[in-house]
C-alpha cells in the first residue's frame, strides 16, 4: 500500500510552515507521520501537498519553566516519556507519553501531531484537560495560545485554523497526577483513558481534575467526579463515591466492536478510582 | 515532483531520486535491494518491517523516504560485523528464537534497541518493549528467551 501522488515541501521555519500551509490548495502538516502516513496508505487522506515540519530547528525542545514544563511540538512520545525535567516535574505527563502505542510509534509520533489529530482513543488530551495545559500556535495573523478545554472541539477536531501549526505546550507541573488506559490489545489506543490530578490542602483534597478519553467523541473533564473529592481526605470510599459520579460527563458515549459505549462508560469509572487512589498517593 | 534523498545504509551512502509517497521499506526492498526488512501488515501494527533510522527502531512502512533524507538506517542485513553475528542474531540462533522467520528482522531490530536502552531488561521489560513486534508462530517464549539471552550475555 501506498498513499496516492502529493506534492512534498520541508519547512525550514514555523513561518515557512504557515506560509505554505496558507498558499498550497489542499495542503497539510506532517511531522511523525504515525497517523497521517497510516491515513494515506488507507486513501482515507489524500493530501495535495504535504509541508514536512520534522526538521525544524528547536520545535523538538523540552524544558523546565519557573513551575510549568515547555513541551515543543515536535517533542516525540519517546522524548517525552524519556526526559528528565518531564519525570520530576510532572510524573503524569511521562506516564502519559510512555503509555502511547509501542517504541517504534513512540520514537516517531510528536505531541503536537497527537494533539492536532485528536483521535479519540488518543492518550495525551485526557492529561492535557486533567494538567489545564495551554496549546501554542502560530497562524497567519501571529501567534495565540489556546486553553486544552478550548481546544478539543470533536471528534479529530481541533479548534486549530486550517494554517495553524502548534509550536509547543505549557504544562502546568503537576506531583499528585496520574494517568491508567485500558489499552486496546490489538491498536494499543486507549478504549478508556483516565487522568487524574489532585492537590492536598492539609489532610483534605484541596483542588481535584480528571480528564477522561475513549468514551466520547472527544476527551473529556469530569467536573462534578472532581468536585465531589474535593473538601475532605483521600479515602478509599470518598475516592470510589467521586469515580462513580464520571457518568455526569459524557452525552454520548460511542461504542464499537470491542467496547459497547456503555461498556466504557463503566470502565471510565472503575480506571478513575484507580487513577485517583494513585494520584492522591502521589500528591502526599 | 521526484525528490533526491540521500541515505546512508548500513554504513554505504547513497543518492535516490524518488517519488514523495515512496515508502522507506520500499525504497530500501525495491532500490536498494535490501529485502531483509519484511512487510507484513502494511498498517503500522505487525512491526516486521522495523529498522533502525538514527539509531532509534522505526517500522519502515510508516515512514517515507523523503522524511529518512539525511538518516543513517540499519536494517538486519548491516547488524553482523566482520567477525560474525550480531550477539542479538546468534541468541536467537542459539535459542531457536524463530520458526518461519518473517517477524525476525523486525524482532531483531527492536530487541537492538530495547537492550541498548536496557542491557539487563527482564523477561517482563521485554515483553512490553515488544508491544509493536507480532509473531504468528513462536507464541514469543524462545523470541524473549533469546533477547534476555543477549542482554545478560553483552552486560
Ligand atoms: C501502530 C500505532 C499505534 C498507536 N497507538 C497510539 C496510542 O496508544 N495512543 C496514542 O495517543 N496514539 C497512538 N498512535 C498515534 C500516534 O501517537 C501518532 O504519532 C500521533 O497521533 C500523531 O503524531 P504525529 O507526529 O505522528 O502526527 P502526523 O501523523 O504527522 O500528523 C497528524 C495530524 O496532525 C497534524 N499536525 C502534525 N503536527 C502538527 C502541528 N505541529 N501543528 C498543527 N498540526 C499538526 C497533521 O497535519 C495531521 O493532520 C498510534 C499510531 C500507530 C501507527
Ligand atoms: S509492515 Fe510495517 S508494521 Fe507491519
Ligand atoms: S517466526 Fe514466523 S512470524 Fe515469527
Amino acid at each position: 500500500m501506498f498513499p496516492s501522488q502529493f506534492d512534498y515541501h520541508r519547512a525550514a521555519s514555523v513561518a515557512e510552515a504557515v506560509e505554505l500551509l496558507s498558499s498550497l490548495p489542499d495542503a497539510k502538516l506532517v511531522a511523525g507521520g504515525h497517523s497521517l502516513i497510516p491515513a494515506m496508505k488507507l486513501r482515507a487522506a489524500q493530501p495535495a501537498a504535504l509541508v514536512d515540519i520534522g526538521r525544524i530547528p528547536g520545535l523538538a525542545d523540552v524544558s523546565a519553566d519557573g513551575d510549568s514544563l515547555v513541551v515543543g511540538a515536535l517533542a516525540t512520545h519517546a522524548a517525552v516519556a524519556d526526559s528528565a525535567a518531564v519525570r520530576s516535574g510532572c510524573p503524569m505527563l511521562a506516564e502519559t507519553a510512555a503509555a502511547i502505542g509501542d517504541i517504534q510509534v513512540r520514537n516517531r509520533g510528536t505531541i503536537g501531531g497527537s494533539l492536532a489529530h485528536a483521535d479519540p482513543g488518543a492518550d495525551y488530551p485526557a492529561a492535557m484537560l486533567a494538567l489545564g495545559a495551554e496549546i501554542t500556535a502560530v497562524g497567519a495573523g501571529g501567534e495565540r495560545t489556546i486553553a486544552a478545554s478550548d481546544f478539543f472541539v470533536d471528534i479529530l477536531t481541533t479548534a486549530l485554523a486550517d494554517n495553524e501549526v502548534i509550536t509547543s505546550v505549557r504544562v502546568p507541573c503537576v506531583a499528585g497526577g496520574a494517568y491508567l488506559k485500558h489499552r486496546h490489545p490489538a491498536s494499543s489506543y486507549a478504549v478508556v483513558g483516565v487522568a487524574a490530578c489532585v492537590g492536598m490542602d492539609g489532610g483534605n483534597v484541596g483542588s481535584c481534575a480528571i480528564g477522561i478519553n475513549g468514551v466520547t467523541g472527544k476527551a473529556v473533564l469530569a467536573g462534578a467526579a472532581a468536585a465531589a473529592l474535593c473538601g475532605g481526605p483521600a479515602s478509599a470510599d470518598r475516592i470510589a463515591a467521586a469515580a462513580g459520579r464520571v457518568g455526569d460527563a459524557f452525552d454520548e458515549p460511542l461504542g464499537d466492536l470491542y467496547a459497547s459505549g456503555e461498556f466504557r462508560a463503566h470502565l471510565a469509572g472503575v480506571y478513575t478510582r484507580r487513577a485517583l487512589a494513585v494520584a492522591a498517593e502521589r500528591a502526599g | 515532483m521526484r525528490h533526491r534523498v540521500c541515505l546512508t545504509v548500513n554504513g554505504k551512502a547513497e543518492e535516490f531520486d524518488v517519488e514523495p509517497r515512496l515508502l522507506l521499506c520500499h525504497l530500501l526492498r525495491a532500490y536498494v535491494g535490501l529485502t531483509g526488512t519484511n512487510i507484513g501488515c502494511d498498517t503500522s501494527q505487525c512491526g516486521s518491517c522495523t529498522v533502525l533510522m538514527d539509531g532509534k527502531a522505526v517500522k519502515s512502512c510508516t515512514v517515507l523516504a523523503v522524511q529518512a533524507d539525511g538518516c543513517e538506517v540499519t536494517t538486519i542485513e548491516g547488524l553482523a560485523g566482520a567477525d560474525g553475528l550480531h550477539p542479538v542474531q546468534q541468541s536467537f540462533w542459539d535459542n531457536h528464537g524463530l520458526q518461519c522467520g518473517f517477524c525476525t528482522p523486525g524482532m531483531i531490530m527492536t530487541a537492538v534497541e530495547i537492550l541498548d536502552r536496557n542491557p539487563g531488561a527482564t523477561d517482563a521489560e521485554v515483553r512490553h518493549g515488544l508491544e509493536g513486534n507480532i509473531c504468528r508462530c513462536t507464541g514469543y517464549e524462545n523470541i524473549v528467551k533469546s533477547i534476555v539471552a543477549a542482554g545478560a550475555r553483552g552486560s
